[in-house]
């Protein structure tokens, strides 16, 4: 057998093996995109607007956004400076609070409802800084949603929203 | 057989492994040194295609299984959310519903194969019966897993099938009522056939394991029928027989991707694209068509007991084909009268399959019960008597011989296209004698055929402005407008479209539900509440539209039903509702139209509720095309055309890109395939 027949045997066979896998890979893809949230599910997704003025000062209500938990605290003046008066150096997760609230809007506080541990939802109005306390393994938030005690790693996360207007916020 | 040899490790870990779980060597020994006889034609290579069509069944069902909801009130929706929403979820259920049929047609051409060459007589009896038990075990996983998409064919099949085990006497009653967990086909139903559906195809895998194991031991049968003799009747099994497989199943998944991509619902019937009404059959039910032969038998009997019990008989039988065949003999090749017999039988079981697709009347009565008694003659009197009286043609010395000898196979043409006949047969017969619609010109129909975006907005138009007074769209949402493939509307526009109606909203702090203006993400509000209201208000209750062309066809008869498989034409739902939508007429002279019905020549039965909804100027259109009935009622087809396939661009065009690289990947691995074989052809 001579060289180049050899060589054109041995591009054939890598030729067709190639092409084989990339058949094969390219069939995976339907298989993991399928496991992607689907259109409805991404639709669903979509902003949603909630109305401030029947919330009471001292309230703090729950509402859903892409399945997730968001409280809204219409806090009052006393957590407002309880929050404000705190030396952020001295926190886990630095943070002031004028970075989690929108400017001029200090009394709502809006955040992901979900623990920074392992994703409980922790109760407000609970633990030693009358913020949030969460049940599963005993982290401890403040009023401006701040870890200060218990193994969660970061403050709560704050979604994307904005002001509508002085009473309606877009959550998304 | 000479010892081949064996697996040896080469390094440490395999080396250690070895010793413990052997399993490279058992690899080893069955899938590469294994020696496969060397004259083995293509009509081998289906059990290794089986094979992968079992892997495929499995992954794309898994993978459904993520997806769908099996519940009487969710089924058929989720089937269809599958459908539009989720990625590639069109392209899963097309690759399973049409994966069914690829796995029953490679079935039962292994099963032919496996009777043209005598490959069930000794030592082969145990390998044989493994084979009726998956064909056992594919039926009726198959018939559960057509059950769940909760269509109108769906309800009644599992209607029908569990009703067959009633003919049983005494226990039938209390059998039936045991299967269904309920009084009628309802929601446990459901629930158990889906549990089942999944359960079933890893029987089939823990059976399959055995028949291949039993397949190791006694070795492959061979077209001359003779076993090996000698080193040179066998080659190992990789890379001969491995690239060979290789090569035919990707044949093999050509055809399987036309179906996938061209012609998905060829082989399915409109009626299951109704959900499942329990209180209307379907004026002609038929199983799915690799089912049909076994259909015609049942009905071929007039008599409850007797019908189920010659069905259940004329699969039974074939476990004990190694015992009624008496020939010594294996091969066709070498019984002349046995050839001529066999193709008597295939040709009776086509002809079973061709008569079970059509109505249980008259002549087709008939003519099944002639190629029933046919059918079982075959098994009880021909093979008998013929292994007694026929007299054999002289074997080969050995399969180097046979090879050395003859040419490679030629009859394998013959038999493709009867079978390609058979898979044409599935289309069901015309319903009562309504006209013909006349087969329009779609942009959309075809391998490459495309909506037309001012078309299906105009269409839009028409639907809003007429149909949907009294029709919902239940399964379109306002962002589908927009999305890639359909009517072209930009997402602003979706939006608007969907500010414009009023969806009911989340319930107030009072607890009341107002409602809201409607968002991208909602569904098409329905126009009356419920089936009652609707009644009231319409005098019936006027279907969804959602998938309505794909709910509605007709009957095009021999031979364009088989050519509209080459061509890719499936636009029959359109053409009859174009055709519906402009068909109405005076009732001929003599009949009279029942109160508060109507005159239609395309309608089944033709006296339908709903007045002609279209006419000249009905309404204006934006662009210059004129309003004429004719074009409103194209117009808004295409448009619910778009509805019910929304993915269909997308299909195609994915469609040509399977298609050109399975036609380069076979067209490699046929010259690999000669390279490979080239050193062992010559001696």
């Amino acid at each position: 057998m001579s060289s180049t027949e050899h060589t054109r045997r041995d591009f054939l066979y890598i030729a067709t093996a190639s092409m084989g896998a990339v058949g094969a890979a390219a069939a995976l893809v339907p298989l993991v995109a399928q496991m992607n949230p689907d259109a409805s599910t991404i639709a669903a997704g979509a902003p949603i607007e909630v109305d401030l003025s029947p919330i009471a000062e001292g309230q703090v209500i729950k509402v859903f956004w892409r399945g997730k938990p968001i409280f809204i605290n219409h806090r009052t003046k006393k957590q407002i400076e309880e929050a404000q008066n705190v030396n952020v150096a001295t926190l886990p997760d630095p943070q002031p609070d004028s970075a989690r609230v929108k400017p001029k809007r200090d009394q709502w506080q809006v955040l992901i409802g979900i623990c920074t541990h392992l994703g409980c939802i922790p109760i407000a109005h609970q633990g030693p800084f009358n913020g949030y306390f969460c049940p599963c393994h005993g982290s401890v938030y403040d009023t401006s949603g701040r870890i200060r005690s218990g193994p969660a790693p970061t403050n709560l996360l704050l979604p994307p929203y904005e002001f509508v207007s002085d009473t309606r916020i877009r959550i998304g | 057989m000479s010892g081949h040899p064996t697996y040896q490790p080469q390094n440490a870990f395999m080396k250690w492994m070895e010793a413990r779980l052997p399993i490279a060597g058992l690899i080893y020994s069955s899938f590469v040194v294994y020696p496969t006889p060397r004259n083995l034609n293509y009509w081998w290579t289906f059990g290794g295609i089986l094979t992968f069509m079992l892997a495929v069944q499995l992954v794309t069902g898994i993978v459904l299984a993520m997806h769908y909801t099996p519940h009487v009130d969710h089924a058929f929706n989720s089937v269809e959310h599958i459908m539009r929403d989720v990625n590639y979820g069109w392209l899963l259920r097309y690759v399973h519903a049409n994966g069914a049929s690829m796995f029953f047609l490679a079935a039962y051409i292994h099963m032919f194969r496996g009777m043209y060459y005598g490959s069930y007589k000794e030592p082969r009896e145990v390998l044989w019966i493994l084979g009726v038990i998956l064909l056992l075990l594919m039926i009726m996983t198959g018939f559960m897993g057509y059950v769940l998409p909760w269509g109108q064919m769906s309800f009644w099949a599992a209607t029908v099938i569990t009703n067959l085990f009633s003919a049983i006497p005494i226990f039938g009653d209390p059998i039936v009522t045991w299967l269904w967990g309920g009084y009628s086909v309802g929601n446990p139903t459901l629930n158990r056939f889906y549990s089942l559906h999944y359960l079933l195809p890893f029987v089939i895998v823990g059976v399959v394991v055995l028949h291949v194991w039993a397949l190791h031991v006694v070795g492959q049968n061979n077209p001359a029928g003779i076993e090996p003799r000698q080193e040179s009747d066998t080659v190992a099994f990789t890379p001969y027989a491995t690239i060979k497989d290789g090569f035919f199943l990707t044949v093999f998944l050509i055809l399987f991707a036309w179906f996938v991509f061209y012609v998905p619902n060829y082989l399915g019937h409109p009626d299951n694209y109704i959900p499942a009404n329990p209180a209307v059959t379907p004026t002609h039910i038929v199983p799915e068509w690799y089912y049909l032969p076994f259909y015609a038998i049942l009905r071929a009997v007039p008599n409850k007991l007797g019908g189920v019990a010659l069905l259940g008989a004329s699969i039974v039988i074939l476990a004990f084909l190694p015992w009624l065949d008496t020939s010594k003999v294996r091969s066709a090749r070498y019984r002349p009268r046995y050839r001529f017999f066999f193709w008597l039988f295939f040709a009776a079981c086509v002809g079973l399959g061709w008569l079970g697709s059509k109505p249980a009347e008259g002549v087709y009565v008939y003519a099944a019960r002639v190629l029933t008694t046919y059918y079982f003659a075959h098994f009880l009197v021909v093979l008998p008597l013929l292994g007694r009286y026929e007299r054999t043609l002289p074997l080969p010395n050995s399969i180097t011989d046979d090879v050395l000898k003859r040419g490679s196979a030629a009859a394998v043409i013959a038999f493709a296209v009867a079978l390609a006949g058979l898979v044409g047969l599935s289309s069901p017969a015309a319903a009562a004698e309504a006209d013909t619609p006349p087969k329009l010109r779609w942009s959309f129909a075809g391998p490459f055929g495309k909506f037309d975006r001012a078309q299906l907005q105009r269409g839009f138009k028409v639907y809003r402005e007429v149909c949907q007074t009294c029709h919902g769209l239940a399964l379109l949402s306002f962002r589908n407008l927009a999305q890639p493939g359909g009517p072209g509307f930009t997402t602003a526009q979706a939006q608007a479209v969907a500010g414009e109606y009023d969806v009911p909203g989340e319930p107030d702090d009072q607890g009341e539900v107002k409602e809201r203006k409607g968002r991208l993400a909602d569904r098409f509000p329905p126009p009356f509440k419920n089936d009652n209201q609707a009644r009231a208000r319409y005098n019936g209750v006027p279907p969804d539209l959602s998938v309505i062309i794909k709910a509605r066809g007709y009957e095009r008869g021999f031979p364009w039903f088989i050519l509209d498989l080459f061509t890719g034409y499936q636009e029959h739902g359109a053409d009859y509702m174009a055709a519906l939508l402009t068909g109405y007429a005076d009732p001929p002279a003599g009949t009279n139209a029942p109160p508060g019905t109507f005159y239609n020549k395309y309608f089944p039965g033709h006296f339908l509720a709903m007045p002609a909804p279209l006419s000249d100027n009905r309404i204006t259109y934006d662009d210059d095309t004129k309003p004429t009935a004719d074009q409103l009622a194209r117009d808004v087809t295409a448009f619910l055309a778009w509805a019910a396939e929304p993915h269909m661009e997308a299909r195609k065009r994915i469609g040509l890109q399977v298609m050109i690289f399975l036609i380069v990947f076979a067209g490699l691995l046929y010259f690999t395939k000669k390279k490979v074989w080239k050193s062992v052809e010559a001696h």
